[in-house]
């Protein structure tokens, strides 16, 4: 167990470090004076030459990157230049309200992804598989931010049933809260249950049809719990490496649907960002969903090797 | 003692794999329904000027917000022009930005690829770290972040989103090269002394293409939801130039006066990014049958 630590670790550090580097270099990639482009239009000279002071423009690259990533190991993230508050902050603000989002968007495709797979390759070729396979290409294939928008029209401009934006904090109400979240963590929810969909689906067929499962069978098991007990437990197996990969797809669908449905979450924070050249909150955002893909994937692999006895060794 | 072929169904040996491939493409109906549909939009993209009833940017104010009609079909926006003719028209940014960031990715992600497998070594390690690092960067934070970095713009857009499908691509090459490399056939070329750049270009990129060709209609899909979404947040096709995206971010503010505005571009979007993924995977059925 401590040498897989060991081992999965060393694989990291290599990985951060280049994360590190991009999410530096993308303050190279503004055409031009950097200083310029971060004081906006006004071009004021003193604000410039802040700037200029602040990121250590004039130093070499190595020497400005070496510094940047000590502020970044000591929790200082940058501050952002519209509002003036220190990026970690504003982070730390919007990650409840996008970790909620996600949270519920997971639940939704747990319980539509892994159903309708583990029917699917119960039945395969079957009309509840031919189902299954349509519901995922749709999954698949509609932008989310369109589905937001129809959800909107119908439940909230037709219906008059849910709220069409905004978002209300648990702490205010939980009903309240459920009602702001349950449009957008639907449509984040069905690219998700599309995906948990198709590889519940293939796992669970690969595992029918092994030796165990025909002795289970052949044992006089009922089929329910020859399916529930013996074949789904290391069908799930595969399904958790991807649920910590699915977090990326689910951050990037955050990004438009907090913007469809105007959630204050992390999503909305590096749009509003973008629009307000607020590049150290962009590179914070950036730099925090990076750092938390890498260590949910790390856990997915500890939980993978605790939850399969023969990779514990 | 000689084998009828047809008697143990290789009826095909000899034929070409690619004539092979096509066959039993021909034979998928949902791919060749997704083919029909890629190539009704691509005349569509290209035929635009001849079949867009009217000009794109021309406003009528006396036009604001009408419903479908005969004269306007799928209605007009809040500036009165013809929405049809808008849908038509912005075909050109989504299949272009389909193709051209997909070719950048291709351009980088293959070589790349190819070396790091054959090579393999310190190089290959370092670049498989990096391509680790870009991985895991949410696909359209990352996106964002460099058309933000770049300028809005849809030339931006596109290299944004070719950068970032360049790691799927490279590991995906690499890792077929790694395959490749160890069959016989790549052994014998290299033992008849081929170099190589020969054995990665001859023998090696010919075997790994159906993978990558596959990979590529699906990332086409990926490709043209990414530049809607950008165009939709305002970082891809700028205004008035029409694109689906940024007329859905317009019909956005409209939706319980004009909802008409917020379905057409969406389903332009929805049905060309379903007939790719549907011809990608009637490719992928096609020139893998293990899969």
């Amino acid at each position: 167990m401590t040498a897989f630590l060991l081992r999965r670790l060393a694989l990291v550090l290599p990985t951060l470090f280049f994360v590190s580097i991009i999410v530096f270099g993308l303050q190279q990639l503004l055409p031009g004076d950097a200083a310029l482009a971060m004081a906006g239009e006004e071009r004021d000279p003193t604000v410039i030459a802040f700037l200029r002071q602040k990121y250590h423009l004039e130093d070499p690259l190595p020497v400005r990157y070496g510094l940047w990533v000590k502020g970044v190991l000591s929790g200082d993230l940058g501050e952002s230049i519209r509002i003036k508050r220190p990026v970690r902050d504003l982070v730390l603000e919007k990650l409840p309200v996008t970790a909620e989002l996600a949270a519920l968007a997971v639940v939704i495709a747990l319980s539509i992804g892994l159903p309708m797979g583990i029917l699917a390759a119960v039945k395969t070729n079957s009309a509840v598989d031919y189902a299954a396979t349509m519901t995922a290409l749709w999954g698949r294939s509609i932008p989310n931010f369109w589905l937001g928008i129809l959800l909107i029209l119908l439940f909230s401009v037709q219906m008059g049933l849910l709220p069409a934006s905004g978002f209300v904090s648990p702490v205010e109400g939980l009903s309240r809260n459920l009602s702001t979240l349950i449009m957008p963590a639907f449509v984040l929810g069905n690219a998700g249950a599309a995906l948990i969909m198709r590889r519940t689906r293939s796992a669970m067929l690969e595992v029918l049809s092994a030796d165990y499962v025909r002795t289970a069978r052949a044992k006089g098991l009922s089929e329910t719990r020859v399916v529930l007990h013996h074949a789904l437990r290391n069908a799930l197996l595969p399904v958790i490496t991807l649920g910590a990969l699915e977090f990326g797809e689910l951050l990037s669908g955050a990004v438009l649907t907090e913007q469809v449905f105007t959630i204050p979450g992390f999503g909305k924070l590096i749009v509003d960002a973008v629009f307000n050249r607020d590049y150290a909150v962009v590179q914070g955002v950036v730099l925090c969903t990076a750092l938390a893909f890498v260590l949910l994937n790390l856990l997915a692999d500890l939980a993978y090797m605790l939850v399969n006895p023969r990779l514990r060794g | 003692m000689t084998v009828d072929t047809a008697d143990i169904g290789f009826a095909e040996l000899g034929e070409r794999p690619w004539r092979l491939a096509l066959c039993r493409l021909a034979r998928r109906r949902a791919a060749l329904f997704g083919l029909a549909v890629v190539v009704f939009f691509v005349v569509l993209a290209l035929a635009a000027p001849l079949i867009a009833p009217f000009d794109p940017l021309a406003t009528d104010w006396r036009l604001v917000r009408k419903p479908p009609s005969l004269l306007h079909l799928f209605g007009t926006d809040d500036l009165g022009r013809d929405v049809l003719s808008r849908v038509i028209w912005g075909a050109r940014a989504s299949l272009m930005a389909g193709l051209v960031s997909v070719s950048i990715a291709l351009a980088v992600a293959v070589p790349l690829g190819l070396a790091s497998g054959y090579l393999g070594g310190f190089i290959d390690g370092v670049l498989m770290r990096i391509i680790d690092a870009m991985l895991a960067i949410p696909f359209l934070v990352l996106a964002i972040a460099l058309a933000a970095f770049l300028g809005p713009s849809l030339i931006n857009a596109m290299i944004a989103i070719g950068i970032v499908q360049t790691p799927i691509f490279t590991r995906l090459t690499r890792g077929q090269a790694l395959a490749v490399k160890q069959e016989d056939y790549i052994e014998a070329a290299r033992a008849v002394g081929n170099p190589d750049r020969r054995i990665l270009l001859r023998h090696i990129l010919p075997n790994i293409l159906p993978p990558i060709l596959v990979q590529a209609t699906l990332a086409i899909a990926a490709a043209i939801i990414a530049e809607a979404g950008l165009s939709f947040l305002g970082l891809g096709q700028q205004p008035p130039t029409p694109s689906w995206g940024s007329m859905l971010n317009t019909a956005r503010n409209f939706l319980s006066q004009a909802p008409w505005m917020a379905v057409w571009p969406g389903l332009a979007i929805f049905s060309l990014v379903l007939s790719f993924n549907l011809l990608g995977d009637g490719l992928r059925d096609a020139l893998d049958p293990r899969a």
